[in-house]
């Protein structure tokens, strides 16, 4: 070091400076800014009361909501119906163990530092479908069996976004390295599998599997539901995902490929260790987005007859005994897919960043 | 196709240099009767070639004679449809096990360096030696930093490509490939993708490793490499091996036109 470090000047900002600036810059801006301020004034006391100023949050009847606002008295009230469907309360800390466990695994990726935190990752992909596949259904190890027809809620909800995510990643990887393929069997079989399922629509898909599937199987055979409407949906998303994984494989040079080749590398290992890994990371946010997709469309597991969040919250709207309470309970629908869709998208962009080692090439 | 260099076989030995290397070497590659098509276009036209272990060639030609597709044609990143190629006594078919002890043996560098820009340079360095030699970890860290050290970047061992400049990726490019322990490197036109004043500090690195025995194939127009280092000029031009010679025998005294012509074209510049 021959001279002292300098660090770059920090651009002072000064409030009045910034709003002129970047609010009132020209009329045009003006007039924009005063009218989302006027909107804001005037529907941010409204939302205030509605959700909390007029609203009733403790009782236990329908008589308990008294204000204007809403009455969260139902959602309090039915929420164990909303999270474990028909799961017989005794057994429910079996689910909760699995809620803990979800939790264990991926709340601490948000915490950078976080001992073990790679460890905890990999426990949440690989050993969480295992544990839960036990624990859940129960029927070995001395737990009592809880058929499948009785799961439903948020349960049911993260049941078919879970092990669709976990399983549609790598069946889709498969395919997109398939249609990439140097021999014509493998690639003609991705090329008819992804255009097969894509081209369907999911409410078809969960149609066939639940309707049409058992009439094929042969006699004797019989998958229950919530795996057929599973099976459906994995293998729907893996066309998606094989899509998107494609688009990456097929941004990475021919370099990449030929440098790994000339190391020696054999098939897998070229594209284990050296284009997935690139590829991959180039698309996180295509990756993401058919996650989030996923997650939200588990809900049309309903018109098949299988009670996802949406669906109890349905069923219980429409009970005469609680009324007026729709918007409560949509209100809390979105908010449960919001909380988890919007972690999975923040998740991605911390390893977006993370992983972000090519600047220049 | 009969053209007077092709037609009898080369012998290195004849034209050995006199720096002590000369005496019977077996041969490490044998290129006979070679032709390959992109389609219906003929790229390379019956190449004959024999190298001997240890022996360094430089080939040069105008921009799209088939000199890149010659030397990838070794490790087989092409393919060629006609004729053998054998490397180390294995030869070149369909047989990926064949072509996968082929490569081993056999490093290349590229004209684009072509680092893995996921991992760094020390990891860039050890992924083949680790998954294709089954080197253990601290093994062939150790081997890698000593080739590091080679091309004068030791320090640079925990950046990542897109860190370094041109040259020293390079540097790092052919580290990589060494670190295999290859029998015989490829370059494709190393330095022609550098700017002026990285292209000596890879050209060092080169003629360092020509120094310690390597058998080298090196397609470049560096011409004073070419002099300094090599056993054996070959010219290439229209898919055929139209010259080959040694350095001083080649700049002063080419038979052909078409060498000729390309040399008076090149040196110009
Ligand atoms: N994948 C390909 N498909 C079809 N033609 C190709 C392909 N690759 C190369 N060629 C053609 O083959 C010929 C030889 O190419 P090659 O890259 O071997 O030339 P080169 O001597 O290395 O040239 P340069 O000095 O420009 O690198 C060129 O005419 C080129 O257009
Ligand atoms: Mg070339």
């Amino acid at each position: 070091m021959t001279e002292p470090t300098m660090k770059a000047p920090r651009k002072a900002v000064r409030p009045v400076k910034w709003m002129r600036e970047n609010l009132f810059s020209g009329w045009f801006n003006t007039v924009l800014t005063l009218g989302v301020a006027y909107l804001l004034v005037t529907s941010v006391g409204p939302l205030l009361n509605w959700f909390f100023l007029d609203a009733n949050f403790v009782g236990s009847d329908p008589s308990a909501c008294t204000g204007a606002g809403a009455c969260w008295v139902f959602i309090n009230q039915r929420l164990n119906f909303f999270i474990y469907g028909f799961y017989p309360d005794e057994l429910q800390w079996r689910v909760n163990v699995m809620f803990l466990l979800l939790a264990v695994a991926f709340v601490p990726q948000f915490i950078e530092r976080f001992p073990g935190r790679k460890w905890l990752g990999i426990f949440g992909i690989f050993g969480l479908p295992v544990v839960g596949y036990f624990l859940i259904p129960g029927g070995s190890f001395g737990l009592e069996a809880v058929e499948s027809s009785k799961w439903g809620g948020l349960m049911l909800t993260l049941v078919l976004a879970y092990i669709g995510i976990i399983a549609s990643l790598p069946i889709g990887i498969l395919l997109a390295l398939g249609r990439r393929s140097e021999m014509p069997i493998i690639r003609g079989i991705s090329v008819v599998f992804i255009e097969v399922w894509r081209a369907v629509p999911l409410i078809t898909v969960l149609f066939m599997a639940s309707v049409m599937l058992p009439l094929f199987l042969p006699e004797g055979v019989n998958i229950e539901k919530l795996a057929r409407a599973l099976i459906g949906i994995t293998l729907w998303q893996s066309a998606y995902m094989a899509e998107v994984v494609r688009g990456g494989l097929q941004a990475i040079p021919r370099g990449q490929y030929e440098a790994a080749s000339a190391l020696g590398l054999g098939y897998w290992r070229r594209m284990g260790l050296v284009i997935l890994p690139q590829a991959l990371k180039m698309v996180i946010p295509g990756i993401v987005n058919t996650f989030i997709a996923l997650f939200k469309d588990t809900t049309l597991v309903l018109i098949i007859g299988l009670l996802d969040v949406l669906g109890t919250v349905q069923s219980t709207v429409s009970d005469p005994t609680w009324q007026n309470v729709a918007t409560e309970g949509y209100v809390f629908v979105a908010f449960c897919f919001w909380v988890f869709c919007f972690g999975i998208s923040r998740y991605s962009q911390k390893l977006e960043r993370k992983l972000d080692t090519g600047h220049k090439t | 196709m009969g053209n007077p260099m092709t037609d009898q076989a080369y012998t290195p030995e004849k034209q050995a240099p006199t720096d002590g290397r000369a005496g019977k070497k077996p041969d490490i590659i044998r290129v006979e009767g070679m032709h390959k098509w992109y389609g219906d276009f003929h790229v390379l036209k019956d190449l004959n070639l024999t190298v001997a272990q240890g022996e360094r060639i430089v080939i040069c030609g105008p921009s799209g004679s088939g000199k890149s597709t010659f030397i990838r044609c070794i490790n087989r990143l092409e393919e060629h449809q006609q004729g053998k190629i054998i490397v180390d006594d294995v030869e070149l078919t369909d047989d990926v096990r064949q072509i996968d002890s082929v490569r081993r043996e056999v490093g290349m560098v590229f004209q684009q360096f072509n680092l893995f820009p996921h991992l760094t340079v020390l990891e860039n360095c050890c992924l083949s030696p680790i998954w294709v030699r089954k080197t253990p970890r601290k093994e062939a860290e150790a081997t890698a930093m000593e080739y590091l050290e080679r091309v004068k970047i030791p320090d640079q061992a925990n950046k990542y490509p897109s860190q370094l400049s041109g040259g020293q990726q390079q540097r790092v490019a052919i580290a990589r490939a060494l670190c295999m322990k290859p029998r015989i490197m490829l370059f494709d036109e190393p330095t022609s993708a550098l700017d002026p004043e990285m292209i000596k500090e890879v050209l060092d690195v080169m003629i360092e490793l020509a120094g310690s025995g390597m058998t080298m194939l090196c397609v470049t127009h560096e011409m004073g490499f070419a002099k300094t280092v090599a056993d054996r000029v070959i010219f290439m031009a229209g898919g055929e091996i139209v010259e080959q010679a040694p350095p001083h025998e080649f700049f002063s005294n080419p038979k052909e036109p078409r060498t000729q012509k390309f040399l008076e074209q090149i040196l110009q510049h």
